[in-house]
C-alpha cells in the first residue's frame, strides 16, 4: 500500500475550480453553456429590434408562453438520456386533454378525477410503448412514430372532425393565467434560495463526516448570490403592475412555481437516486448497465411512463393557456419539444443531460418565437430559424461527444 | 504449496458434437498471477466461461478454497469473490470513475445515493493498487485513455471484494508504457493476497507478469508451469503442438 492521494474534483481554490471548469468546456463537457449564451445574444438582438421585447408584460408572456414547451422538453429528457426518443409524446398530451373532455364535460365526472385519469392514461401509454421499444426491440422512433399516427385517428374520433371544447373550469384556467400575490413570490424566490443552501451543506457534512475534500464554501455563496439576485429581479419585475389597460395585471404567474417543481423532483430523481443513476448507465452502455446486474428492460419503461404522464402535464398547460381542447392539439409542439432538449445540450445519443438544459433550451425557442413574432417576420421565418437552431445544437452535440469521445488509446 | 484458490479436476465441456474442453486439469493460488495461454480455439474462452458460470461445465469437479462448488450461473460465482474482466471493459463512458465502479452496488443512505461513502470507498480501492495515473476519480470515464480504463476495471473487482480475478486479454489494445502501467496493476493485485488468472496472447507480457503458465492446446492442458522453470521457445512449442510433455512443474 502506498500513500498515493487521488484527487475528487473538490480540492483546491476557488481559482483552481474556475480553471477546471474551463478545463472540462474545452474537453467538450460543455452542458447548457451554449444555450445560456444564445439565450443572452437573442435577448440583446431582440431588445435592439423591438421595441416592445424588453417590456414587463413581454418578460411575464415569455415565462408563460414557454411553460408548456418546457415541461414537454423536460419529459423527452427521460427517453433522451435512454437514446430514444418520443415522437408522440404531444399527442398523447393531445388524447389525454380530449380523454379528459369527454370524461368531464360528456360524462360529468369531476374534474380532478378526470385530470388523474388523463395522467393515468399518459402512464398507460408510455408503459405500451416502452413494452414495444424495451422487451420487443422495436425501434422507439418506429413505435412512436406509429402513436404518432394513431393518436391523432383517436383525437378526432373522440372529439369528432375540427372539435373543439371549452374548458371554463377556473381552477385550471388559473394554472397559465393567474398570478401569485407578491409576497409568494417572494417566498418563493426565499424557498429556492434557502433551500438549495440546506442541501448544499447536507452535501458537505457528508463529505467532511467521510474526510473527503469539499469544494470552497465561498464558490455557494457566490452560487446562492446570483441565484438570489438573478431570481430578485426577476420577481420584482414580476410583481410591478405590467397591464396596458386599466385593470391591472402583477405577481409572478402560477405556473412557475409549478414548472419549477417538476424541475426540483425531476433534478432530485436523475441526480441522487438509484433510477437516476441507472437511467444514466443504461443510456451510455446498456450492455455494461446489463452486466452491472441493472433490470434494462425495466429502466426503459419507466422512463416512457415518466415521459408520456408528464407531457400530459404539458397538454394541461396548453388547455390552461388557450382554454380550450381541440382535436387536433400536440401535433408540432412535440418537435418543438425535442429540438428544446437538444438545444439545450441534453445529447441526442444519450447518458448526457440535465432537467435544466430542457429548460434553458425551452426558453430559447420560445424567446426565438415570441421575438420573431414582435419584429413582425413572416411565420416562415420562424420555422427556418428555429430548424436552423436545431441543426446546429445538434451539430455541437455531435462535435463535443466525437471531442470527448476521443479515441481509447490517448492517454 | 498450499491450497489452490480454484481447482480444476477432470473439467470436461462440450457444444454438440464438439469437444472443446476435453478433461482439463487447472489450479491457480491466492496472491499469484496464473497465465492461461493458448493459440485460438484452443478453449481458453469456453474455460473461463465455465468458471465465470457464464456456460457451466459439462463433467468434473471444481474446488474453489479447497471446498468443492459447482458453479451454474454469474451470480454465484460472483459470490464466490470470481470476478471477470471481459476485453471490452464494459465501462459507461458518460459516467465518471466512482459511478462506474460502484455500478449495480451503489450505497444508499436514506434512500438517495451515497456519493461521499461511494467516494471514499473507491478512492481507497484505487489507492490500494498505487494508482496515481488518474487526475481525479470523478473525471468521466470517457476523457480516461485505454490502460487508465482497464485500471477502473480492475479497481471494480478489489471494490467486489473479489478473491479471484479473471482477465481476458488486458493489454491487447494499449500500447507499451499502458501496457507497462497495466501489468504492475496485475502485478499489485495478485501481491494484495488476490488469485490473478491473466489471459493473453501476448508472451512477453506472460513471463513479465505471470508465477505460473498453464497452456491449452485444442481442448486439452499440454502444460502447467512455474515461469522460473521454462522458457519462451518451449511455451511456444506447447502452445503450436511441436511439444507435448504432460502436466511438468507446478
Amino acid at each position: 500500500m502506498s500513500n498515493t492521494s487521488l484527487a475528487t474534483g473538490h480540492e483546491g481554490t476557488l481559482r483552481d475550480q474556475a480553471t477546471a471548469y474551463f478545463q472540462r468546456i474545452r474537453s467538450g463537457e460543455m452542458g447548457a453553456l451554449p444555450a445560456v449564451s444564445a439565450l443572452i445574444l437573442l435577448a440583446i438582438l431582440f431588445s435592439a429590434l423591438s421595441p416592445f421585447f424588453l417590456t414587463k408584460l413581454n418578460f411575464a408572456n415569455l415565462f408563460v408562453q414557454s411553460a408548456e414547451l418546457a415541461v414537454l422538453a423536460c419529459a423527452l429528457v427521460f427517453v433522451l438520456l435512454l437514446g430514444e426518443i418520443d415522437l408522440a409524446a404531444g399527442v398523447t398530451a393531445g388524447v389525454g386533454m380530449a380523454l379528459f373532455v369527454v370524461l368531464n364535460q360528456k360524462m360529468g365526472i369531476d374534474p380532478l378525477l378526470s385530470v388523474i385519469a388523463a395522467l393515468a392514461f399518459g402512464s398507460l401509454t408510455g408503459w405500451i410503448i416502452g413494452f414495444f421499444v424495451a422487451k420487443i426491440r422495436v425501434p422507439s422512433f418506429v413505435v412512436t412514430l406509429g402513436f404518432f399516427l394513431g393518436f391523432q385517428g383517436l383525437q378526432l374520433i373522440m372529439l369528432g372532425d375540427g372539435g373543439i371544447y371549452r374548458v371554463d373550469i377556473p381552477a385550471i384556467q388559473a394554472i397559465m393565467n393567474s398570478n401569485m400575490p407578491e409576497w409568494a413570490g417572494w417566498g418563493m424566490l426565499a424557498i429556492m434560495v434557502v433551500g438549495s443552501f440546506l442541501i448544499a451543506l447536507w452535501d458537505r457534512s457528508r463529505r467532511t463526516r467521510t474526510g473527503l475534500a469539499t469544494r470552497p464554501i465561498s464558490m455557494l455563496f457566490i452560487r446562492l448570490a446570483f441565484m438570489a439576485v438573478l431570481g430578485g429581479i426577476a420577481v420584482a419585475i414580476l410583481n410591478e403592475n405590467r397591464s396596458v389597460s386599466i385593470k391591472a395585471i402583477a405577481g409572478v404567474p402560477i405556473v412557475i412555481p409549478i414548472v419549477l417543481v417538476i424541475v426540483f423532483i425531476g433534478t432530485f430523481v436523475l441526480d441522487r437516486t438509484l433510477f437516476g443513476r441507472y437511467l444514466y448507465a443504461v443510456g451510455g452502455n446498456p450492455e455494461a448497465g446489463r452486466r452491472a446486474g441493472i433490470d434494462v428492460a425495466k429502466i426503459r419503461i419507466a422512463a416512457f411512463m415518466i415521459c408520456s404522464t408528464l407531457a400530459v402535464v404539458s397538454g394541461l398547460l396548453h388547455a390552461s393557456r388557450i382554454g380550450s381542447v381541440e382535436s387536433t392539439a400536440g401535433r408540432t409542439i412535440v418537435l418543438n419539444g425535442v429540438a428544446a432538449a437538444v438545444v439545450g445540450g441534453v445529447s441526442l445519443f444519450g447518458g448526457r443531460g440535465r432537467m435544466m438544459n430542457a429548460i434553458v433550451g425551452a426558453l430559447v425557442i420560445s424567446i426565438i418565437d415570441n421575438g420573431l413574432g414582435l419584429i413582425g417576420l413572416p411565420a416562415g421565418i420562424n420555422f427556418l430559424v428555429t430548424g436552423g437552431v436545431l441543426v446546429g445544437a445538434a451539430t455541437i452535440d455531435a462535435l463535443s461527444r466525437k471531442r470527448s469521445g476521443g479515441s481509447i488509446l490517448r492517454t | 504449496m498450499d491450497t489452490p484458490l480454484i481447482e480444476l479436476v477432470g473439467v470436461k465441456k462440450s457444444f454438440g458434437p464438439v469437444d472443446v474442453l476435453k478433461g482439463i486439469d487447472f489450479k491457480a493460488y491466492a496472491g499469484k498471477v496464473t497465465a492461461l495461454v493458448g493459440d485460438n480455439g484452443a478453449g481458453k474462452s469456453t474455460l473461463i466461461k465455465g468458471l465465470s458460470g457464464v456456460q457451466p461445465f459439462d463433467e468434473g469437479t471444481v474446488r474453489f478454497d479447497g471446498h468443492d462448488v459447482h458453479i451454474v450461473n454469474p451470480k454465484q460465482a460472483s459470490n464466490l469473490g470470481i470476478e471477470v474482466v471481459y476485453q471490452d471493459l464494459a465501462l459507461c463512458e458518460n459516467l465518471d470513475i466512482v459511478q462506474n465502479m460502484f455500478l449495480g452496488r451503489e450505497e444508499v443512505a436514506m434512500g438517495t445515493l451515497d456519493e461521499a461513502a461511494m467516494e471514499f470507498a473507491a478512492t481507497k480501492a484505487l489507492q490500494s493498487l498505487s494508482v496515481r495515473t488518474v487526475k481525479s476519480v470523478r473525471q468521466k470515464v470517457s476523457s480516461l485513455s485505454g490502460g487508465q480504463r482497464q485500471t477502473v476495471a480492475i479497481g471494480r473487482t478489489v471494490l467486489r471484494n473479489a478473491k479471484l480475478v479473471i482477465l481476458d486479454e488486458p493489454t491487447a489494445a494499449l500500447g507499451v508504457a499502458q501496457t507497462e502501467q497495466v501489468l504492475n496493476l496485475v502485478r499489485r493485485l495478485a501481491d494484495n493476497g488476490i488469485g490473478v488468472i491473466i489471459i493473453s496472447h501476448n508472451l512477453a507480457d506472460v513471463f513479465q507478469v505471470a508465477d505460473f503458465i498453464s497452456v491449452l492446446y485444442l481442448g486439452g492442458m499440454v502444460a502447467s508451469l512455474a515461469t522460473a522453470d521454462t522458457n519462451y521457445n518451449d511455451v511456444v512449442g506447447y502452445i503450436t503442438g511441436t511439444k507435448s510433455l504432460e502436466g511438468a512443474a507446478s
